[in-house]
């Protein structure tokens, strides 16, 4: 059994969708402790001793499991900073489900910092989603701070999906990729803010072999006096491929900015950005007026979809 | 306005106007609507009064830039007119919404139809629904304007459609809403020939079963005035000509020719023919 409080137990749902103990290896972090943990056969997680994080070590070949390792905080005040490190074996193909949720009901700041390292061996293939979410009507902030460092072996695979809708005030994103031939790294980021909150996320994938490819797409929308930084870097160091994308909505008084950045040191690197920021466009409005919505709710559907 | 006509009132104007006989699906009387231009007030729509009966498919015509789009989107009420009214179903919708006029029947297909990223084909066509409608359902309208709905069901609405596929998606659209009136704005505009024959269909299929319902659309082709029973035709505008199918089109002889026409006719005044007035019979879009 889980020892999660009603509020512990709504954030499970919120970032995993986790109503009960997940299949598979898992790790749930309530708090600042463990909450539940389970190995399986091929999959195996062993408390760092300092208490501060996890291994997590995937035997070669591993197929079609998972690992769940979320986070919940509901004590206001609460700060921690965690590491966790993947070692994925050759040839497996797993997906690993992280998130951290936060309730802050009281007047001191909460604060997870979560440091994740994936080492993916050669052939490996790993789908990772990162929920973040906070809620809590307390005067301290939810802070975030997640940092990601992917190594990748040759001929690798992974595919990150990171996810914050709601209710983290602050957050300072960081992630960095090294990349061997034929490797392949794909990003989706959505991230909506709100208020004032601020949200910073930076990348910096390095093309090191010849074939890899990286593609990083990031889907945003910044609503009323908050404001967010987009700042991701590709770097070519061979015959390799790479895309970063920013696409973002602002609404009543967000901002935004976004930082191109492209660094090619190989005549064979193709690297490209695109990014564009702006209001929802007034005839997508209208077109959803016209099927009977309102102006409220065909914004809601425009949002929706975009962050989908 | 000249007057603030209540409904009777209008009804009553609109009765003058009325060239049509039976039952009045759509009144617009003296519409009229301009924009600020350089400094300079434009009027894009003058004085154009017009009835659309129950039960009829009716196509407005007429040269490029003669104001004919404009008339559509007063009707669904994305611009509203500076002056005159428009009565739907024996009511003044002159005041109401987009979406108000959407709940109590008009649907409206765009002649450069959205895109919006994320939101998918399934998505779109649900909303239209209003909500409830499985995913046999949305095939269906997707077929009827000649999409294999397996193919199109959960792409996006996106730049990854291409203008004829994005096209027949909107027109799925409208079928799905189901609605009293249907304004089609240009609908054979960026389509290819052979969409172009599925989609005389599709607007030959809503004829057959159009009991309940009335069909509006803007168009220049011949094709789509041949299946029209009613043909109004505005240019510089103006209400240049209206009347029935077999009134209308022989006077037009393609639409190539239809300024020339109605001048000779005598129905506008035989004043110099702009470039605008040879209107291609193609199905580039206006501006």
């Amino acid at each position: 059994m889980l020892k999660l409080d009603e509020i512990g137990k709504r954030l499970l749902s919120e970032v995993a969708d986790l109503h009960r103990v997940p299949e598979g290896a898992y790790n749930i972090r309530s708090n600042g402790e463990s909450a539940g943990r389970a190995s399986t056969e091929n999959i195996e997680i062993i408390p760092r001793e300092d208490g501060a994080g996890l291994v997590i070590r995937i035997k070669s070949g591993t197929k079609n499991e998972s690992v769940h390792i979320p986070v919940v905080m509901t004590k206001s005040g609460l700060k921690e900073l965690v590491y966790n490190d993947f070692y994925i074996g050759e040839d497996a193909d797993v997906t690993i489900v992280a998130g951290c949720g936060i309730d802050n009901c009281g007047p001191k700041d909460s604060e997870h910092d979560g440091i994740h390292r994936f080492y993916v061996g050669k052939g490996a293939r790993v789908r990772y989603v990162e929920k973040h979410y906070g809620s809590g009507d307390g005067s301290g902030k939810r802070i975030l701070n997640p940092g990601t460092e992917v190594y990748m072996e040759e001929n690798s695979f992974a595919e990150m999906e990171m996810v914050q809708i709601k209710g983290v005030d602050d957050t300072n994103r960081t992630t960095k990729a090294e990349l061997k031939a034929g490797a392949k790294l794909v990003v989706r980021e959505r991230l909506m803010t709100h208020e004032s909150q601020n949200a910073l996320s930076t990348y910096v994938v390095n093309l090191n072999g010849e074939g890899a490819s990286a593609d990083v797409v990031s889907r945003s929308v910044a609503r009323d006096n908050s404001y967010q930084k987009f700042d991701a870097k590709l770097v070519g160091n061979a015959a390799c491929s790479g895309h970063t994308e920013c696409d973002s909505i602002i609404m009543e008084r967000g901002r935004i900015l976004a930082v191109p950045g492209l660094e090619a040191n190989d005549v064979d690197a193709a690297l490209v950005h695109e990014a564009a920021i702006g209001k929802i466009a007034g005839d997508q409005i209208i077109k959803l007026m016209t099927l009977g919505l309102t102006e409220q709710e065909a914004e809601e559907q425009i949002i929706n979809g975009f962050l989908k | 306005m000249n007057e603030s006509a209540d409904c009777p009132a209008a009804s009553r104007a609109a009765a003058q106007h009325s060239i049509f006989k039976g039952d009045i699906m759509l009144e617009c009387i003296n519409l009229s609507f301009g924009v600020e231009a350089e400094g300079q007030q434009k009027e894009i729509v003058r004085d154009v009064s017009f009835t659309l009966p129950d039960e009829k498919l009716a196509v407005i015509t007429g040269p490029n830039g003669g104001g004919k789009s404009t008339l559509a989107r007063l009707i669904a009420g994305i611009e509203k007119p500076s002056e005159g009214r428009i009565i739907f179903n024996g009511e003044d919708i002159t005041e109401l919404s987009v979406t108000e006029r959407a709940k109590k029947g008009i649907a409206f297909a765009f002649q450069q139809p959205v895109r919006f990223k994320g939101i998918q084909v399934m998505d779109l066509i649900r909303l239209a629904a209003g909500g409830n409608l499985s995913v046999s359902g949305a095939c269906d309208y997707l077929s009827a304007v000649g999409l294999c709905a397996r193919d199109y069901i959960n792409r996006e609405v996106n730049s990854s459609l291409s203008g004829g596929e994005l096209k027949r998606i909107e027109i799925a659209t409208v079928l799905a809403r189901g609605s009293v009136l249907s304004v089609f704005d240009e609908p054979e505009a960026g389509i290819d020939l052979w969409s172009f024959q599925n989609l005389i269909e599709v607007f030959e299929s809503m004829r057959k079963n159009i009991s309940g319902s009335s069909i509006l659309i803007i168009s220049h082709q011949e094709r789509i005035l041949n299946i029209a029973d009613e043909i109004i035709v505005i240019k510089d505008g103006r209400l240049a000509a209206k009347g029935s199918r077999e009134e209308i089109l022989p006077a037009l002889s393609g639409t190539a020719s239809v300024v020339r026409e109605c001048r000779k006719n005598g129905v506008i005044p035989g004043e110099e023919v702009s470039t605008e007035g040879s209107a291609k019979t193609g199905g580039d879009a206006e501006c």
